[in-house]
Order: structure tokens, then sequence, then C-alpha cells
């Protein structure tokens, strides 16, 4: 079984607890106007689709092992984003398998856009979910991400039922994500959770620009500039009012 | 800060590079007069000191609270013609010059033309020493293969130790009366020899002791002038001070100072050792003071920090003495390596961070001095509250402190066959240098150009730059069927070489013992005394040489590249690689290319080029540890560069890695700039796949903005990153902290930044990688993070 892989990054610290390594998955079912990893999106990248981006389970783990004295020294681990991770369903729960044999703690950074039975037989192999929440207005969704949300949030009442570890990511973007409409309807699903405590607020940045421009695709956030940091730390102490641990950039 | 701290400091900041010809006129006044005549060699450097200390001019500071200056006044500096003598022209590059430059003036010069030149021309010890050294080695040495530390400044390279806060010189004039009771004229035939060195080390205690008692008579001279009641209560303690150390023991922390600050004085005015000289463990030597005093209500925490403020200035005052030529490539700075050693474990082997530790960290993140250095001791004993502060003070970024992994000097020195407790009190002093605080003498010979000996191994014993056979004929690379059979030739090269500069050492060693014993510094160092032996001839209880490879990281991607291209893919043949090096890739930019991008390299934690890393480091090793030095102790390799990788890159042509000709080599154990991609992490992996226990030190170099810094998460992650680092046994990383320049510079020159990762948002990235509008965006950051 072969991974599809387009990065691999060391020292990663904002994906998880501890330094981490990050596999970024390639393929995503989403087109995000935001994405910061715009050549991550197709599942087959036609520019560098060679075969260095093909990883078997047991060559990945040679380059996830090669961090493990950073892991065990801060708690950190290995981090599956992507794209979409959960996309290569079968190649993720052979790899997350070999990361528990390592005594490797392991996180899936996912939008939750997948089909319920094979988020079923990867639920219970990471050990922490860092899940995507965007906008809940469904026509909003369709809209911003090219998806329905309603698989989202089904995935999401599943993790809450089984109590699965779970850090709520909440992307801020300007008019799109931040509106007081869509941040107060996350609020009232989260309250609706009681499973899950943790939010992780990640303020809008241009930074993918240049790679929009690079590799000359059309860029929907062009011009959008960051929010001030006084609308963000608001939008941080609302759900911190409300009782969430929440943290605010990365 | 306090306003007399500033204006001291503001002082410091402001005093220019002096050359003061001072001490060169009154040791030669003492060389020439009738008492000299007929003394053995030890007391007459004994007397030429004390005639030094009891007539050099005084400098004593308004507002000063530790008196004592080399010079005539701050950064003025004094010379040493008799280890290599300044000529005329020196003179005048010393004042036109525009790094490290000394004003000199014309008095100076006059008293050089009339007194010092004709008196010492032909009988300094570079003199002596390039008068004996062999065609082989001036053959290597013109060649830039290695450089001779010892041709410009004398042997140091050493550390006080605890005893020296416990004793005062009256004490050591004791120990060498029993000394001398003991000795045995009649069953041991050096008796004599060491009758004369004890007399020697009694005459230069004096000396102190009567340096010391001028600035008390110094001061009692202010006092008689000074109105300010404040003012004249400091001074008389002060005047006491000075009556009591160095003479006796220190008593109170404010003595200590200044009872280290006299003994400083007299090792850098006896001669100007390599790596001028320091404290070592401050922390420890002082606690027991700071306590005392706390406890018994006769010292603040403020007054302490005052205190120590104007020692730091002490040591700001005293750039290193003028040097020239190859001296002056492989060390361009004015720092002397002044090394405060901090943290680390106690002699019990316990965590030895005590409350002083923090203050004095305080004091070096006020101070923003350029002098003293400062490190910090890393055990995994000590609390992580110690990382975290230092790192703080790393990331204001003017590059201190550097931090060492104690548990790994411990373990290089016990490998040397140091005792238990000596390792524990021992750290490390100039740049990375590892020893043995107060019982050792570790000196640095040279600096090792590893890619040159490479380079002349590719031309068959030919060095392209000299256009002169200097090695052996190892071979015509183009008939080489193996790469192995390509290490074999390197190696005969690489152990040549080492038995040119060991041979060359040993000649040297026995001109320092036999013309310019020091002993003064033998008063500090255990066991120089009870031996009744200098330091310059192995008194000490241990006694090690180092050769200091450079360019671990060049050479590696060199013939990691000759065995990817040449043997393992065949990219192309040995004669078309030379024919592109000797063009320095003029017209082979295609070649240049592969070279550089399509080739693996260290600093990726990539096995098929880091163990090239490996091969050459266990061959650097084989090569020189253990083979004995002349004064009973043994060689041992260090990798470190100072600034030698910018002269040693100046000789070397183009080289098969892709660099061109002339360009600077890799510094440290570091990775070729930019040729790390993966990040830190794998940079700390292939760093570690030698075995830096069997290294007298190694050194290496990270950059990091400041941003990865601001929030308390990063600095916990970089302290982990260290801690990781240590586990592997990493002997000593840096922080570079890069400023809003530095990130201009790399807009500016891309090719040069490739491995700048900056920070932003939560997502990490190759600097030059950013869009320039990003770059600005982190620019405009950067800089209003400096200024916060």
């Amino acid at each position: 079984m072969l991974g599809v892989i387009s990065n691999i990054q060391r020292f990663t610290v904002h994906d998880g607890p501890g330094i981490r390594l990050t596999v970024f998955m390639q393929g995503c079912p989403l087109a995000c106007w935001w994405c910061h990893n715009p050549e991550s999106i197709s599942y087959c990248d036609v520019k560098d689709a060679g075969d260095n981006l093909r990883f078997s389970v047991s060559e990945l783990m040679k380059e996830i092992k090669k961090e493990q004295v950073f892991m065990d020294e801060s708690s950190g681990g290995v981090t599956f984003s992507g794209g979409e991770p959960m996309m290569q369903a079968i190649f993720l729960e052979e790899i997350l398998r070999a990361c528990r044999e390592e005594d490797i703690h392991t996180a899936i950074d996912t939008s939750g856009f997948v089909l319920s039975d094979a988020f079923h037989s990867l639920m219970d192999k990471p050990d922490l979910f860092l899940y995507d929440i965007k906008v809940i207005n469904n026509t909003l969704h369709k809209k911003y991400t090219g998806a329905s949300n309603i698989l989202i949030l089904e995935n999401l009442r599943t993790l809450n039922k089984y109590r699965k570890n779970v850090i709520i990511r909440i992307p801020l973007v300007p008019g799109i994500t931040n509106t007081k409409e869509n941040i107060h309807d996350i609020k009232n699903l989260l309250l609706e959770l009681p499973n899950i405590k943790k939010i992780n607020l990640l303020p809008f940045h241009t930074i993918a620009d240049g790679k929009y421009k690079r590799l000359n695709l059309e860029n929907k956030m062009q011009g959008i500039r960051p929010e001030s940091n006084a609308n963000n730390v608001e939008i941080r102490s609302l759900f911190t009012e409300a009782g969430f641990e929440t943290s605010l950039g990365a | 800060m306090n306003d007399r701290i500033k204006s001291l400091k503001e002082k410091s900041l402001n005093a220019e590079p002096y050359m003061s010809s001072q001490r060169a006129e009154l040791v030669t006044e003492y060389y020439q007069s009738d008492e000299a005549k007929g003394l053995s060699i030890p007391v007459k450097r004994a007397m030429a000191f004390k005639h030094i200390m009891e007539n050099k001019m005084l400098c004593v500071m308004k507002g000063e609270l530790i008196v004592g200056e080399r010079g005539l006044f701050p950064k003025s500096t004094p010379t040493f013609p008799e280890i290599s003598l300044h000529s005329l022209t020196d003179l005048e590059q010393l004042n036109s010059r525009e790094k490290q430059y000394f004003i000199v003036d014309e008095k100076a010069k006059n008293i050089y033309q009339e007194k010092i030149i004709p008196y010492w021309k032909g009988k300094t010890i570079r003199d002596r020493m390039f008068r004996k050294l062999s065609d082989e080695w001036k053959l290597a040495y013109e060649a830039g293969v290695f450089t001779e530390f010892l041709e410009q400044r004398a042997p140091g390279h050493t550390v006080l130790g605890k005893h020296s806060f416990k004793k005062g010189f009256l004490d050591l004039k004791t120990e060498i009366e029993e000394a001398k009771l003991k000795l045995d004229f009649c069953n041991d035939p050096n008796a004599f020899e060491k009758k004369e060195e004890l007399i020697a080390m009694d005459l230069a205690a004096d000396a102190i002791i009567n340096f010391a008692k001028r600035h008390a008579a110094r001061i009692e001279h202010i006092i008689k002038k000074e109105s300010n009641p404040e003012r004249l209560a400091e001074l008389e303690i002060m005047r006491q001070n000075c009556l009591n150390v160095p003479a006796n023991a220190p008593s109170t922390f404010w003595e200590a100072l200044q009872h280290y600050w006299f003994i400083h004085q007299g090792v850098i005015t006896e001669l100007n050792p390599w790596d001028s000289f320091n404290p070592g463990r401050l922390d420890q030597h002082l606690h027991p003071f700071y306590t005392k005093e706390i406890e018994a209500g006769t010292l603040t925490k403020e007054r302490a920090k005052e205190l120590l403020m104007a020692f730091w200035i002490k040591f700001n005052n005293h750039p290193a003495p003028p040097k020239m030529g190859v001296t002056l490539k492989e060390s361009s700075t004015y720092t002397d390596f002044s090394l405060i050693n901090l943290g680390g474990v106690k002699e019990d082997g316990s965590d030895a961070v005590n409350d002083l530790t923090y203050i004095i960290l305080d004091v070096i993140e006020e101070m923003r001095l350029l002098q003293p250095s400062s490190m910090v001791q890393l055990s995994k004993k000590n609390p992580d509250r110690f990382i975290k502060r230092a790192i703080k003070i790393i990331k204001t970024g003017f590059g201190q402190p550097s931090i060492f992994n104690t548990d790994a000097i411990i373990q290089e020195l016990m490998r040397q066959h140091k005792s238990l407790e000596d390792a524990r009190n021992g750290g490390a002093s100039g740049c990375v240098e590892t020893g043995a605080f107060g019982n050792e003498s570790y000196i640095l010979t040279g600096y090792f150009n590893l890619p040159k000996v490479l380079e002349i191994t590719l031309n068959n014993g030919f060095d392209p730059r000299t256009k002169k056979t200097i090695g052996l004929k190892t071979g015509d690379p183009s008939t080489f069927k193996s790469f192995n059979e390509l290490m074999t030739a390197f190696q005969k090269q690489l152990n040549y070489f080492v038995e040119i500069k060991i041979t060359g050492n040993n000649s040297i060693e026995r001109l320092y013992s036999k013309y310019l014993p020091v002993p003064f510094l033998s008063l500090l160092i255990n066991d120089c005394i009870k031996n009744g032996i200098d330091y310059n001839s192995g008194g000490a209880r241990y006694n090690t040489n180092y050769i200091q490879g450079v360019g671990l990281g060049s050479i590696t991607d060199e013939l990691t590249a000759l065995k990817y291209h040449l043997f393992d893919q065949r990219t192309f043949t040995f004669r078309a690689l030379k024919k592109a090096l000797d063009a320095d890739f003029k017209g082979a930019n295609k070649m240049q290319e592969q070279l550089i991008e399509e080739t693996p390299k260290y600093g990726n934690d990539d096995n098929y080029a880091d163990d090239q890393a490996r091969i050459v480091f266990d061959m650097y090793f084989k090569a020189i540890d253990g083979r004995p030095n002349t004064k009973g102790g043994s060689y041992r390799i260090n990798m470190l560069p100072t600034t030698s990788h910018m002269y040693f890159g100046s000789v070397i042509g183009a080289s098969p890695d892709g660099r061109n000709a002339k360009q600077p080599l890799s510094e440290g154990i570091s990775p070729v700039q930019g040729a790390d991609r993966n990040g830190p992490t794998s940079v700390l992996k292939s760093a570690t796949k030698i075995d830096h226990i069997k290294t007298g030190g190694t050194l290496l170099n990270q950059k990091f903005a400041p941003q990865f810094l601001s929030n308390n998460e990063g600095i916990t992650k970089l302290a982990q990153l260290v801690r990781s680092y240590f586990k592997l046994d990493g002997h000593h990383i840096q922080f570079n902290v890069v400023t809003a320049d530095t990130l201009k510079k790399a807009q500016a020159e891309p090719q040069k930044y490739k491995d700048l990762i900056v920070r932003v948002a939560g997502y990490s990235d190759y600097f030059v990688d950013l869009t320039e509008e990003l770059q600005n965006e982190i620019i405009t950051r950067t800089a209003h993070e400096d200024m916060s």
C-alpha cells in the first residue's frame, strides 16, 4: 500500500502537542477559498506526481522515526494533515497502527468531510483529532468550500458520542467564517456537544499568496487583509466565556 | 542599570582601541638591565613581570568599583615583543586597517623604532620558531593546510578553578616554601630547575601583591581629593580591598570580584595567552560570598548586581592584543574569549543552578556587551526555568549566552582520564573548548583545513594555489576504481599533514618551555607549585593539546558529491569534474547546479551524506587522538573554526560540492550554508552522527527568527529542541536570532540565505520562498520586535 504525500514538514509546533512531524497527504474533497495548501487539493498533482511523493508505510515510518528523540523529549508526535488525510483511509489506518506500535503520538488534521464508514473505521486509531469547523450555514458552506457540511457535522457528533480527544480548529476568515452569525452558530453547535471542550482559533493570513501565484491558480482571497487582532481576541473571549478552553493563533 | 554603570559602560563603548608601547618598553628595559644578566630564565621572566607590575601606569576611573587596567586606559592594549615583534609597517597597518584597528601614535612608533625593534629582532619566539620549522611545515602553512596558534600568542587557554577563590597569594607563597623544602637535590636530577621555577613563582606572587598595593596607594591619593561622603566610603572599601586581595583569600563578594580581576590582570600582562583567561564557573565561585553577605545584611541584591556590572565593563575594556597576518585572519575579532560559565553541576554531581545564576543572567541581558562572552551549562539535572531564562536572553539577538551540554563535557573529560570531580568542576572556554578548570593546560595549537587536504588529494599532492607539490603522491584520482580508493588516498594525505603539524608543535612547545615560562600563571593552575614545574613545561595536572578541525560540512558534501556522481551514479567522469573545478565552473554551470541541487547534503539527516562526515571525523580522530605531546599529556581533537573558515576557504579553489573558488567553508560542525533544507531537527540529527564525546568541543550554529520565540510556547519548544540535541550527546549549540537587518540582506541576496526559516502565523517557510510582500511584512514586524 502506498500513500501519496505532498510534503513532510519537520519541527512543526502548532499541529498538536509538542514538537511534531507533519505529513501533508495529497488530495482533498473540499476546495476552500482560503486554502493554504492549494497544491494538495487534487488527488494527483499534475506537476509533481513523481514517484518520490509515494511512500510505503515502512518508508514513511523511517522518516517519522528520525524525529523520535524530539517527540519523546517534548511529548510530541506525528500529525497527518493535507489535503484530507482520511481520503487515503487504508494507508492512513496502516500508518496509524504502525505509529501506535512504536508508541508515537498521532493526530489527524481533518475537514471531517469523510464517508461515515471510513470515518468509523479510523475513529479509534489516532490519539487526537484536529477537527476543522468552517461555516454552519450550509448554503454558505457549499459556496465557500464546494461541499455540504452535513457529513462533517455528523462525524463530529460521532466523535463527541464516543468521547474522542478533539480540538476544534476554526479558521477566522474575514467576512466568511468570522461573521457574528457564523461564530454564534458554531458556539451553539459546540454547546450541544458536551465532550468537546477545546478550540483553537486560526487567524487568517496571506502566507499562501505566493503559492497561488507560483502555481498560477486563481486566488479567491486576493486583496483580503488579515483581521485586526482585537477582533480575533473578541471572538476568543466569546468562546472562553461559553466555557471552552480556547487558544488563538498558531 | 544606574547612572554610574551607564557612564562607565558608555566610556567603555566609546573608547577606541589603542596600542600602548608601555609594556614592551618595560620588558625590554628589564631584559637589558644588569640585574637581568645571569638570572635563570624563569627568574628573569618573573623579575620582568614584577618590573612591569611595579612600574606600569595605573588607571582608576571616576565612579569605578573594580580597579585595574592592562593598558593605560580602557581599550589601551599592550604588545608582547618576546613572542612576536610588530614591524614599523605592521604598526602603520594596525593604525590604518579598517577592521580590528588599533590607534598607534607617533610616540609609540618612535619607541618601537629606537628601543623595541633593535633589541628583539631575531630573538622573538616567532623568529626562533620559523628558524627551526621544517620546509614541509612552511609549505603546508603557506598553502593554508593549517594555522599556528602560538606564532603571535602564548599558550594559555586555561580557566581559573574554585581553589583560587579560597586562597590568597600569601597562601601560595607558603605552598611554594613547602614545595621547596620537599626538593630532593640528591635523587631528583631536575631539583635545581624546580628550585629556580619555585623562586620565580614566589617573585610573581610578590609582583601581583605589590600591584594591588599600588592601587591602594593610588586610591588613598584620590580619597584626599574626594568630598562626596558616599563616594568616600566606597573608596575606603576599595582601598581596603586592594590591601586584602589578592594577598589574602577574599572575604566579601566585592573582594572576590576584585581578587579575580587582579589575577586576570596578572595573567594577561605576563604574556598574551590565547583565549585570554576567565573566571570559569562564576556563579559557583561567588555564591558562598553572596549568600553569606545577604544573610548578614552586608550586601543587597542590587549592590551585587551593580558590582557584577562594573566587573563586566572591565572585561569589555580589554580587547585581544593586536594580531597580524594569518593570526588575524583565523581570529578576526577584538574579542578575547573570556567565557563566563553558569549552571551545570556541582562537584558532588547535583544541580548547580542557584539564585546568583539568575542574577548573573540578568546582568548579561542588561549589559549586552561583546565581552565577556557568556554561556550556560545545561545538565539533565538543571531545571527548565534555567534554560528558558537563557533562551529569553538569546531571543534579544546579541548571540549570548550559548548553550553547552554539561553531561557531554563530563564524559569528554572522563574519556581523557580526568577524575570525576575535576570533570564536574570543568566546563568550556574560548569558543567551545572543554577543560578541567583550575587543573588543566589545554592548548589549542592551530586550525586544520580538512577540505584543503582533499583538494591536495585530488591534485595528487600538488597545491594549485601556491603551485608547489606539498603533499604525498597518492595517485591520479582519474585512475581510482572506487570511492574507497579515494578515501585511502585522502587518509594518507591527512596523516601526512597531521604529522607535519604535530612535529612543528613539538618544537614550538619546547621553545615556550625554554624561553617563555609563565611563573605567574603557574601559581594558579594545579599542580604546578607541587611539581615545581612551569605551566608551559607540563606542570599542570592535565596537559592537553588540540588541533581544531575545520570544514566538516564542506568536506562531507565534497566527498558525498564525489561518491554520488563519480562512483554511484556515474553522472560524469573525474576528468570532466576536474576540468570544471580548474575553470571555477566557468562553462560548467549545469554541472555546478547538479553538484549543488542534485546531490545528497550533510544537514538533512540523510545517511548517504552523513556517512562521509562520520568517516572523515573518525580518520581525523585516529590521526590525532592519543599522540603524546612534550608535556606528558596527549593530543585531542575538537571541531571549531572561530573565523578560520573564511581564511581556509580563501585558499581553496572551486570544490566538488559546487562551491566557487575562495568562498568560505562551512563553520564548526554546521552544514554548508543553505545545504540544510529540512529544518533544525534534521541538522541536529546529522550533527550528532559524529561522536562528540571523543572531542574536546564542537560548535553548531542555528538561525532562528525572533517571531518563533515571541511566546512561551516557542521558548519551551526551543528548550526541548536543545534538550533533545543534548540527549544525543551534542556538545554545544548557539542560536543566531535573526534580526530585520539580516532579513533585508536575505531579501537582497536570497542565494546566500536559502536555509533561513521564518515562522509566521503557525506556518513555517523558508524566507527566500515567500513573496516579496510577505517578506516585507515579516521584516517590518521583526524590526518592530527588535526595538521592543
